[in-house]
């Protein structure tokens, strides 16, 4: 049983992923995102009971690293891109 | 439940999460240094800014405290346990999600002993999970900076169970956490700096009632005192509020010591959601019962352990034995002076009383003392010995710290050895009694008060150095024959 | 020696024995690039150091310095591998002034073996896309076909490669991006086996399928350079541990006794004649080559796409976060700070930052990790991998490596598959149960649909075991017969 997405959801989906997403955008994702979940829907019917998920496909060996302290680089390379800053530190929209 | 804990009808349920930041050197998941005092944003590096494509690997040590502070909690260690990703956005947060764990923590199902007012409580442990800490936001009017030095610092949450149940409680909860991390020497203890927070979940009920109220978490709480006075306001607050007949509304609120009261942060209305999923960059954490047991054995004796040990079988005071288990070092530097004068009785009144007034003065800690426990011990030997009093022991412990000298160079030097040579005195207070006929009739005649004026005589003419002892014993001799 | 046709081998050798120099090498792919590049949109950028960088490599080897295998090498990289001072993009706005402090370990270990790295090649939007289409940098075309796809997400890396406009490229593959693209192209590209690859510096799509491997112009040099760039990487704790064999070295063509499984559920529905014969004759010319082929099964591939799908959008919907316009990349053009929320500084950025497929899987991930969705979409996926992976598991027991088309058809035209998102997701149906798996997988070219397009066939092995997709390959690859056929545009 397939849901329909609505633009209700898409709304509070784009809210979730902070994507601004026009009223015809909406409709359009909606449409498509109620579509391909239909197909989806179809391994609902494989029975997973007691199956641990998988996350990593193949064998990897558990790997830490050693407590060492090291500056790869400097800390106007860690700036450079950024789109506004003030001094050494990263500048954005009041958040209070 | 007993009964002095309940307010106005009511009573409060408390727990508390405790974020310890893990004393690495480097960052929990790269490589990044993680001094406080480092100049902006010094302390990152691609990984840490969550530039594309970096990935983190995680911190050894990071790993080996968690388990180390969840055995010291008794918690469960779990053989295979899983980062998730906690995904929100917000400029601290340089990734769009803070790597955490979830359902699957690394310690659960521990507990703690606190003790208010000499009862012991025992407070359960729900968990405590590994995370990375978020960077730090400045506000400005206009505008908000951002600093990630602290983005990717190791944290330990601990989640007490909501076992508390007043604002005594909970910071004696919270002071008991910091004692114990300090004890594994995984925490440096500054609440100042944020190596160690907490936010406390508090709902009230009527008395008896078995469902909770609505709870409310409180954070911005950096010292036990803002964290009594915090919950106290908020229990307070809460009966207002349900006693005028509204409701509880589940939210964060601040705490502004200034003021002394909470106020509104955020909703849960406008609710986060999440989206936990396991971190497909890490592979789960695997531990093995023989790591477990290997870092057991690194275990240090806990407060807790310590100062029943210290009563029960070195015999101490209720209060010695809590004050030198309060810090680790303190403990530590008592035990060594109680074994090397063999005197832990002598031992634990030198060093709550000479050595921690000297700590103080100096605003130093105990291991920096420039008197060693050896050496103090060999001072109170002399002691013991009866080479020099108690009092002058005093003086010389403060010439130790100053000098740095041994007791005996001191002794030596100053002359301060004890006169116990009975022949010695008993020619000084022949010389004393001759002098003081009236008062030796005065004595004779039944007026014994008298006597300390010939023991201060005695004294004076001996410089003080003259065994209290040895006088009062000749003195009565001579007085009553 | 014709450089156009040369192994690395052949190349490298005579770099070191300075019957060449890096540097003429170097200067003839550029300007060959450059020439070609304006009908192909195959490059986004070239390297503008890539000549110092080549009398780098000559000055090592005038010096006798120790140089690499892939000396003086040019080398085209997918716009996703982050270049140290060198624009990566993506393939989207929102990285659009995006220059890395940091080469990605791949490409760090390419320049090690000194290999030169002439320029950035263009790809889907954060590598989702299978058809080039959705590059914020214009699509790129297919060289035997201007009106044709050059197959995506790799799709500038395979045009580059088969227009010989680079000596070798990398590619990556998350659900097929390297051997669809090369299938359709022409050329030969293998996707390794999760974790034998680092990951760090590569922009990341979904974390637990994305792999990054060569797409060359020949097995020989397949076997090579992915000998370079494999390897643990103390950077990136999903790396194996296990010593990378010497591929090139163990490279054999005897495939006598080798046992090619067919699985059953690629042979029946929907597969065009052309890559359906070219398959069939594939299966046959093995079969001459003395390897024994034998019907498999592993059922759960036919729900690869979903799995697939609900997976890399839930990965990519978290991986994609960090774009935000608060560390770096693109930010909205806010005239005034002061007045502005944070969540329309954020959804402003991303909404003009991201292309429409991008936001689409990044709709579709969020929805699926949401409160309430979680069961029934990505965990669910999760649960089924695991099943899939088992079947796979068992499916090696019996067989060394896996035979089958890559993709049901040959490539499609430009727009032809643009409008319907599950239309194109339906194409991956041949690739990604390999990556959800884990496995490595290659394409290998084997023929041509009568429109003149290559046609290539897939080839998967074990975990850990490249070297067995790498000797059937190298096998057919000698029987294959095209070898020699070239792009029009040479």
């Amino acid at each position: 049983m397939a849901e329909t997405i609505d633009q209700k959801t898409i709304e509070h989906i784009a809210k979730l992923a902070r994507l601004k997403v026009t009223a015809d955008e909406a409709v359009e994702y909606g449409d498509q995102l109620t579509k391909v979940l239909a197909h989806f829907q179809q391994i609902s019917k494989i029975n997973t009971e007691n199956i641990e998920p998988l996350v990593t496909p193949s064998e990897i060996e558990f790997y830490l690293r050693e407590d060492v302290a090291s500056a790869e680089l400097k800390t106007e390379a860690m700036l450079e891109n950024a789109p506004d800053k003030a001094g050494n530190l990263f500048k954005v929209p009041p958040v209070v | 439940m007993s009964s002095k804990n309940t307010y106005r009808g009511y009573e409060a349920v408390i727990g508390i999460e405790v974020h310890v930041q893990l004393k690495t050197k480097s960052k929990i998941f790269c490589a990044d240094g993680t001094n406080f005092d480092a100049a902006d944003n010094e302390n990152t590096s691609p990984v840490s800014v969550g530039m594309p494509g970096t990935l983190p690997v995680l911190n050894k040590t990071a790993v080996e405290y968690s388990i180390k502070t969840g055995l010291a909690l008794g918690c469960q260690i779990r053989n295979k346990s899983i980062f998730a990703r906690k995904n929100y956005f917000y400029p601290d947060l340089p990734k769009g999600y803070q790597i955490s764990q979830y359902d699957k923590p690394i310690c659960e199902h521990g507990s703690v002993t606190i003790v208010v007012d000499k009862e012991p409580k025992k407070i359960s442990i729900t968990r405590a999970h590994m995370e990375e800490d978020a960077g730090k936001s400045t506000h400005f009017g206009d505008y908000t900076l951002v600093n990630y030095n602290r983005a990717g610092i190791p944290l330990l949450e601990i989640v007490s169970g909501p076992d508390l149940s007043s604002p005594k409680e909970a910071a004696e909860y919270a002071r008991t956490i910091r004692q114990i991390v300090l004890y594994l020497g995984v925490n440096d203890g500054n609440l100042e700096e944020g190596s160690l927070r907490c936010d406390c979940n508090v709902s009230v009920k009527p008395i008896g009632r078995k469902e909770l109220g609505t709870k409310v978490e409180l954070k911005n709480l950096n010292s036990f005192r803002f964290v009594e006075k915090a919950v106290e306001y908020e229990i307070d607050r809460q009966i207002d509020e349900i006693e005028s007949g509204k409701k509880i509304i589940q939210e964060t609120r601040l705490y502004d010591p200034d003021k002394n009261r909470t106020f509104s942060m955020r909703t849960k209305e406008d609710a986060q959601d999440y989206r936990y999923f396991p971190d497909p960059d890490l592979l789960p954490i695997m531990v093995s019962d023989a790591d477990i047991e290997r870092i057991k054995k690194t275990l240090p004796e806990l407060p807790f352990d310590k100062q029943k040990r210290f009563k029960e079988t070195l015999n101490l005071s209720e209060y010695d034995a809590e004050l030198l288990t309060s810090e680790k070092e303190l403990a530590d530097y008592f035990e060594e002076l109680s074994t090397a004068s063999g005197s832990p009785k002598l031992a634990a009144n030198w060093v709550t009383t000479e050595v921690l007034r000297e700590v103080n003065t100096h605003k130093i800690n105990i291991k920096q003392a420039p008197v060693s426990p050896a050496a103090l011990a060999a001072l109170l030997k002399q002691v013991e010995s009866g080479a020099i009093s108690g009092k002058i022991a005093k003086t010389v412990f403060t010439e130790m710290w100053t000098s740095g000298k041994s007791a005996e160079e001191i002794i030596k030097e100053k002359s301060l050895a004890q006169v116990s040579d009975t022949s010695l005195i008993e020619k000084i207070i022949d010389d004393i009694l001759a002098a003081n006929k009236s008062q030796v009739d005065e004595y004779r005649s039944g007026k014994t008060k008298v006597f300390g004026f010939f023991v201060g005589a005695a004294m004076k003419a001996t410089k003080g150095q003259a065994n209290p002892d040895v006088v009062n014993k000749i003195l009565k001799q001579k007085l009553e024959s | 020696m014709e450089l156009i046709q040369a192994s690395f081998k052949q190349v490298s050798d005579a770099v070191k024995t300075k019957k060449i120099s890096a540097v003429e090498v170097t200067k003839f792919f550029m300007s060959r690039a450059e020439k070609l590049n304006p009908q192909l949109n195959a490059y986004i950028a070239f390297n503008t150091k890539a000549m110092e960088e080549a009398e780098a490599v000559d000055k090592k080897i005038q010096q006798g310095e120790a140089v690499g295998p892939l000396a003086g090498v040019s080398f085209g990289i997918k716009d996703l591998l982050c270049t140290r001072d060198l624009r990566t993009t993506a393939g989207s706005k929102i990285l659009s002034n995006f220059v890395p402090p940091y080469d990605a370990t791949v490409v760090a270990r390419l320049k090690n073996a000194g290999a030169v790295v002439i320029g950035k090649l263009n790809l889907d939007e954060f590598a989702m896309g299978s058809s080039n289409e959705t590059s914020f940098y214009g699509n790129c075309k297919n060289p035997w076909n201007p009106e044709y796809v050059p197959g995506g997400s790799s799709g500038g890396s395979a045009a580059a490669q088969s227009a010989r406009i680079a000596m070798g490229t990398i590619g990556t593959d998350t659900g097929g991006s390297i051997r669809q693209p090369s299938n359709f192209c022409g050329i030969v590209g293998i996707k390794p086996t999760y974790g034998r690859v680092s990951r760090y510096g590569i922009v990341a799509y979904a974390s637990s399928l994305d792999q990054a491997g060569p797409m060359v112009s020949s097995v020989e040099d397949a076997a090579l350079s992915l000998e370079v760039i494999c390897g643990h990487d103390p950077k990136d704790s999903t790396t194996s541990q296990q010593k990378v064999p010497e591929f090139s070295k163990n490279l054999s063509q005897n495939v006598k006794g080798m046992k090619i499984g067919l699985l059953k559920e690629y042979q029946s529905g929907g597969i065009h004649a052309d890559t359906a014969a070219t398959y069939q004759r594939a299966v046959d010319e093995l079969k001459k080559l003395g390897a024994e082929v034998i019907e498999v099964s592993v059922p759960l591939t036919e729900f690869a796409v979903p799995m697939y799908y609900l997976i890399a959008a839930s990965e990519a919907s978290s991986n994609l976060a960090r774009y935000d316009g608060v560390k770096y990349g693109y930010r909205s053009d806010f005239k005034d700070l002061s007045s502005l929320s944070l969540e329309d500084f954020y959804s402003q950025t991303r909404g003009e930052g991201f292309g429409k497929e991008v936001k689409r899987r990044i709709m579709l991930g969020t929805y699926c990790l949401s409160s309430g969705y979680y069961d029934a979409y990505y965990n669910k996926a999760c649960q089924v991998r695991r099943l899939l992976r088992e079947q796979y598991l068992d499916v090696f027991k019996k067989c060394d490596v896996l035979l089958s088309p890559v993709t049901t058809t040959p490539a499609f035209k430009i727009g032809e598959k643009s409008s319907d998102p599950l239309k194109m997701y339906l194409n991956d149906i041949f690739t990604t149960s390999t990556n959800l798996a884990g496995l490595p997988g290659m394409s290998v070219p084997f023929g041509f649909s009568k429109e003149g397009l290559p046609i290539g066939v897939q080839l998967t092995a074990a975990h850990f075991n490249e070297q067995a997709a790498l000797n059937a390959a190298y096998a057919l690859e000698s029987v294959s017969g095209v070898k020699e056929r070239r792009p029009n545009v040479f």
